[in-house]
């Protein structure tokens, strides 16, 4: 089964990197940016068949490692 | 004064805060591998030491943080044993919430190797005895996720509770954006924990400790350590 967990900056957090981004694509003359805000992606392969189980699992995973929810919220998704 | 300074895959300032403690007490620190599950008997002292561990990859410390060893620090913090984390170490103690907060990217993006002043706040604490409050010292800095963050409430919890130890400050020991080379709030450089015994600290004063060198303004801090651990 894969899933994907998606973790970002919380709204307010200030994203040095996401600025950069910007500027930079503000700089290639993209048209229509208005702001960039990065994270990461974690596309994970489960054993589990059980969606609930996965869920739980991954969230686990996302609480004890994958995110510091101190500045950092994520989103979990199980794709089958 | 029993030190342990704990290696990790990545930590390259292991031999230099052992060297430090060497110099300072006269007793060796053993060197702790991070998939031991112990501490040296009788370790009073624990050393977390700047570096790269796991190269940073996920978040600065966040490996590190989850490693075996780290069962055994927190149980030596919570029995009130000291626990010092530098630079990596300061990320780590972060990421494994012995300390508050995080230290997120440098304001300006760069990776930052010079040496900052820093103003002491208090001199009532194991880690700072020997100097007085209000001192400025000149110590170095090494990182690119060294900008200190929390949310609003514990910011406010920790100034309330005088938990902040080291700011960045100009050379005359004043508060100036200028000075302040990584963004943090408050220019916050180190914090202490809610029973003042686990310190994390962004600069090096290992770094800082031999004439040979240059300014010696880290010993205080050793000597200081020294100091509470011998009385007790």
């Amino acid at each position: 089964m894969k899933a994907r967990v998606t973790v970002t900056l919380k709204n307010g957090v200030l994203d040095p990197q996401g600025k950069a981004i910007e500027g930079a694509l503000k700089s290639l003359g993209i048209d229509g940016v208005e702001s960039v805000r990065q994270g990461k992606v974690f596309e994970i392969e489960l054993k589990d068949a059980d969606k609930a189980k996965a869920e739980a699992a991954l969230k686990a995973a996302a609480d004890k490692l994958l995110a510091n929810t101190v500045v950092e919220n994520y989103r979990v998704e199980v794709l089958g | 004064m029993k030190a342990a300074v704990v290696l990790f895959p990545g930590s390259n300032r292991e031999g230099d805060v052992a060297s430090a403690i060497k110099r300072i007490s006269g007793k060796a620190a053993s060197i702790v591998w991070h998939a031991d599950s112990a501490l040296p008997a009788n370790t009073d002292l624990v050393v977390l030491p700047g570096g790269f561990s796991y190269g940073d990859y996920l978040r600065c410390g966040a490996i590190a943080a989850r490693a075996p060893i780290m069962n055994a620090v927190r149980a030596h913090a919570e029995r009130g044993g000291l626990v010092l984390g530098i630079c990596n170490g300061f990320q780590i103690l972060c990421e494994a919430q012995l300390l508050p907060g995080v230290l997120q990217r440098n304001a300006q993006l760069r990776f930052m190797c010079k040496e900052v002043y820093l103003r002491v706040e208090r001199s009532d604490t194991p880690y700072s005895r020997r100097y007085n409050a209000g001192d400025v010292l000149k110590i170095p800095v090494a990182h690119g996720e060294g900008n200190y963050t929390a949310d609003e409430e514990t910011i406010k919890r920790l100034e309330g509770d005088g938990r902040v130890l080291f700011r960045y400050v100009s050379p005359e020991g004043k508060l100036d954006p200028k000075w302040n080379h990584n963004g943090a709030t408050n220019a916050i450089a180190g914090i202490l924990s809610e029973k003042l015994n686990v310190l994390g600290l962004m600069p090096h004063p290992e770094n800082h400790v031999d004439p040979l060198i240059g300014p010696t303004d880290g010993r205080g801090l050793f000597e200081s350590i020294k100091t509470v651990l011998e009385a007790a």
